[in-house]
């Protein structure tokens, strides 16, 4: 009788039954839901929040200009001197005071305006007030060389180049980058479940170890069989947390916004994460804007079927080396305290490809660094599935790197996992030291 | 073939370390057999060799008459030293567990343990968790479970240590209920003294090498340095100890004049001891008349000072 089912069913069982990953279960959808209806509602109370800024205009100029918008509201003071209007602001505790000087000059009346205010001004603020003296300054220089007020307010005009593939398709400028944060999503996940249940199996191991039920397993049955079974059974495991994360994140997600009214796409933090907890299945909400629905169009045309099926080749593989590099660890040390100095070197694997991923993928997903990385075994997992939603072949990943990527995957995962298992299998019968690297090495010889 | 286990020059390496240095040994089917040594002689690496965690460096081993395979394992039964539960899981499933890895169906292993959950009276710990059992109660269940698929061949790596004498007497009687209905045992342990009542055969491993085995009964035989313990019952003892000591080589010598009492030790220079009790026969009332049989442990000590005298 094959006994690895066995072991996966009793590992799948003792996490999923284990009391705080239960509570991580379903605590974090409502965690993370309840953050992120947080941030939206404070940055709706933001927006509301309401500034009276006083303006005590002495010059002739700018007589139009201060109106009271929904944020900002502008209190014109007349016929008093600075210092009064000063006294009075601050009694009344508006958020400032904007003097401008009766000089004639324009450009002295700019030099010689200040902003009182209590305490240092927020730059939305500043940002405001000094967008109109700019544009008066313009105007003015304008009119000097001649040009009236009407053809300057004419002059604004937006422009943006057309793009085009030689083929003729429309070619759209930044879906390289939303292409990469759909890409990037997938790469995320894989990282954040390596190193969530990746974690479980080292501390499993350890756990093996310290009850001193490891000798009596492995007299039943191979340690590597152990060791894959229980890498399979916590993943399964973990995969099932996902699922469950991902539905009742959606829903809650859902229940939230429609209970607090708030309007998801104006949140564009929000609506990444959402997106990125639904994987970015669905394409997004087309907008009556002509751009936005070419955009959608794009994104449906992502080979979605392809990218999953790589997700999965590389989710795969990439847990499985990252795993049983982590069992392996758990076997070495005798508690959680001496795991340090091993894990770091391999989360630093992860983080670089994610980091790479996000600044040199973005802008150029298919430049040297981006495809050394997604060579690179540790690397490739996450920065090859950022490149995969621009497609394989013309115009995408060329079909020998991604071949490439697999191959060399593969062979990583065999070379680990069969040095995983020796280290692993002489690990988990050391008791009471910590082994160095050195010792270590010698393991892998016995 | 009448040896449930043998094994050939089997060594076994750690590095610059060895562990294990041609060890041969021939473990008679249906008897106890005493594994014996100091702490780090390599008694658990042949253990795990046996148990086939670890593999030979060199050598071979021969289950029942066939060279040592995977499949053998559901043959063997071993408790460790090194032994626990998880810690979590509750008591009846961790053993169900447990059996089902031994190779039986889910329920057989049933079956099995509701009879020995009945037998040890423990059948409310069931649905008990792990955790919440005394070590002792721990060890039972591991002692089910090692038991359970009745193998040929049962290991037990220091059994006794952990186990108040009330619950150790229970599992030595366990223990030979099990050698008569035919199962081979290996003992392992280093303290002698436990296995002289059980143990048939022995072997003394020490510093890597087996250093001697064989029966029991006949290495104390061989052992034997015909020393003889000796009471008599003897009014004027002063007297007859003066003229002992000039007759035989005494090795020591008490008396205790208030009873009228010599004890004295005797050795001779061979193994026949009736012309010394037709002497005494004819001074004194002999009231004790003991062979001094050597224990496994000085036996131990002479075999391991002498070898190393030779080095």
């Amino acid at each position: 009788m094959n006994k690895l089912p066995l072991i996966i069913k009793r590992e799948y069982l003792a996490k999923v039954r284990n009391r705080s990953f239960v509570i991580m279960t379903f605590l974090s959808p409502i965690l993370m839901v309840g953050m992120v209806v947080l941030i939206a509602y404070l940055t709706k109370i933001n927006d509301n929040e309401k500034r009276i800024i006083g303006v005590f205009n002495e010059s002739s100029y700018f007589s139009n200009d201060f109106n009271t918008t929904d944020n900002t509201a502008y209190v014109h003071f007349k016929n008093i001197t600075l210092q009064a209007a000063k006294d009075s602001t601050a009694k009344v505790g508006y958020y400032g005071l904007l003097h401008i000087p009766a000089e004639t000059e324009l450009e002295k009346v700019a030099q010689h305006s200040y902003f009182y205010s209590k305490e240092a001004p927020s730059t939305i603020v500043i940002d405001k007030l000094e967008d109109i003296f700019q544009d008066r300054l313009r105007e003015r220089r304008l009119q000097d060389l001649g040009v009236s007020t009407q053809e300057y307010a004419s002059m604004d005009t937006e422009y943006e180049i057309n793009t085009e593939t030689f083929e003729g398709q429309q070619n759209l400028k930044g879906i390289n980058e939303i292409k990469a944060i759909i890409g990037g999503g997938f790469g995320y996940l894989i990282m954040m479940f390596i190193i969530i249940y990746g974690g479980f199996v080292m501390r499993s191991v350890i756990e093996e170890k310290t009850s001193r039920i490891i000798e009596v397993i492995i007299s039943s049955v191979k340690p590597f069989q152990l060791m894959m079974g229980k890498i399979i059974g916590t993943s399964l495991a973990g995969v099932t947390q996902f699922a469950i994360w991902i539905v009742s994140a959606t829903l809650l997600l859902l229940v939230a916004f429609s209970i607090f009214n708030i309007d998801p796409s104006a949140l564009n933090g929000g609506a990444d994460i959402t997106s990125g907890i639904a994987g970015s299945m669905a394409p997004p909400v087309p907008s009556p804007n002509q751009t936005m629905q070419v955009y959608a169009q794009e994104l449906y045309k992502i080979p979605w079927f392809m990218l999953i099926c790589f997700f999965v080749v590389y989710f795969v593989l990439g847990y499985l080396i990252y795993s049983s590099i982590y069992a392996a660890i758990g076997a070495a040390v005798d508690n959680e305290t001496d795991t340090q100095q091993f894990i770091f070197p391999i989360i630093l694997p992860l983080m670089l490809a994610i980091y790479v991923g996000f600044f040199s993928v973005f802008s150029n997903p298919h430049g040297p660094i981006a495809v050394g990385f997604s060579l690179f075994p540790l690397t490739s997992p996450i920065v090859m599935l950022m490149r995969l939603p621009g497609g394989i072949g013309e115009g995408g990943v060329p079909l020998w790197e991604v071949v490439t990527s697999i191959l060399l995957l593969v062979i990583t995962f065999i070379a680990i996992v069969w040095l995983a298992a020796k280290i692993y299998r002489v690990g988990i019968l050391m008791y009471g030291k910590k082994p160095s690297y050195k010792e270590l090495f010698k393991w892998i010889k016995y | 073939m009448n040896n449930i286990l043998v094994t050939n020059e089997v060594t076994k390496q750690f590095g610059e370390h060895i562990a294990l240095n041609k060890v041969s040994l021939e473990i008679p089917k249906n008897s106890i057999y005493g594994l014996l040594g100091p702490n780090g002689a390599g008694k658990t690496t042949l253990i795990r060799i046996i148990n086939q965690i670890m593999y030979p460096d060199k050598g071979e081993v021969y289950f029942d008459g066939e060279l040592l395979q995977p499949h053998h394992i559901a043959m063997i039964g071993y408790l460790p030293e090194e032994r626990g539960l998880y810690k979590s899981m509750k008591v009846g499933e961790q053993a169900m567990y447990l059996a089902q890895l031994k190779g039986l169906s889910s329920s057989e292993a049933k079956k099995r343990l509701k009879y020995w959950f009945q037998k040890f009276e423990i059948g409310d710990w069931w649905n008990k968790k792990v955790q919440e059992l005394s070590k002792g109660m721990a060890q039972k269940i591991q002692f089910i479970v090692t038991i359970l698929h009745e193998p040929k061949l049962l290991i037990f790596d220091e059994p006794f240590s952990g186990f108040d004498p009330i619950n150790a007497n229970i599992i030595k009687d366990e223990i030979l209920l099990l050698k008569e209905n035919g199962t081979s045992i290996i003992f392992s342990t280093h303290r002698m003294e436990s296995v002289e009542e059980l143990c048939e055969y022995i072997a003394l491993i020490h510093q890597s090498e087996k250093i001697l085995d064989g029966k029991l009964s006949d290495i104390k035989k061989a052992y034997k340095n015909n020393i003889f313990k000796v009471g008599l019952e003897v009014q004027n003892a002063e007297v007859l100890l003066k003229e002992l000591s000039d007759k035989f080589h005494l090795t020591s010598s008490e008396i205790n004049s208030l009873e009228n009492q010599l004890d004295i030790t005797v050795q001779l220079p061979t193994n026949d001891s009736s012309e010394m009790l037709a002497y005494l026969a004819n001074k004194a009332n002999i009231n004790q008349f003991i062979e001094t049989i050597p224990s496994a442990n000085e036996i131990f000590i002479q075999t391991v000072q002498s070898k190393d005298a030779n080095e």
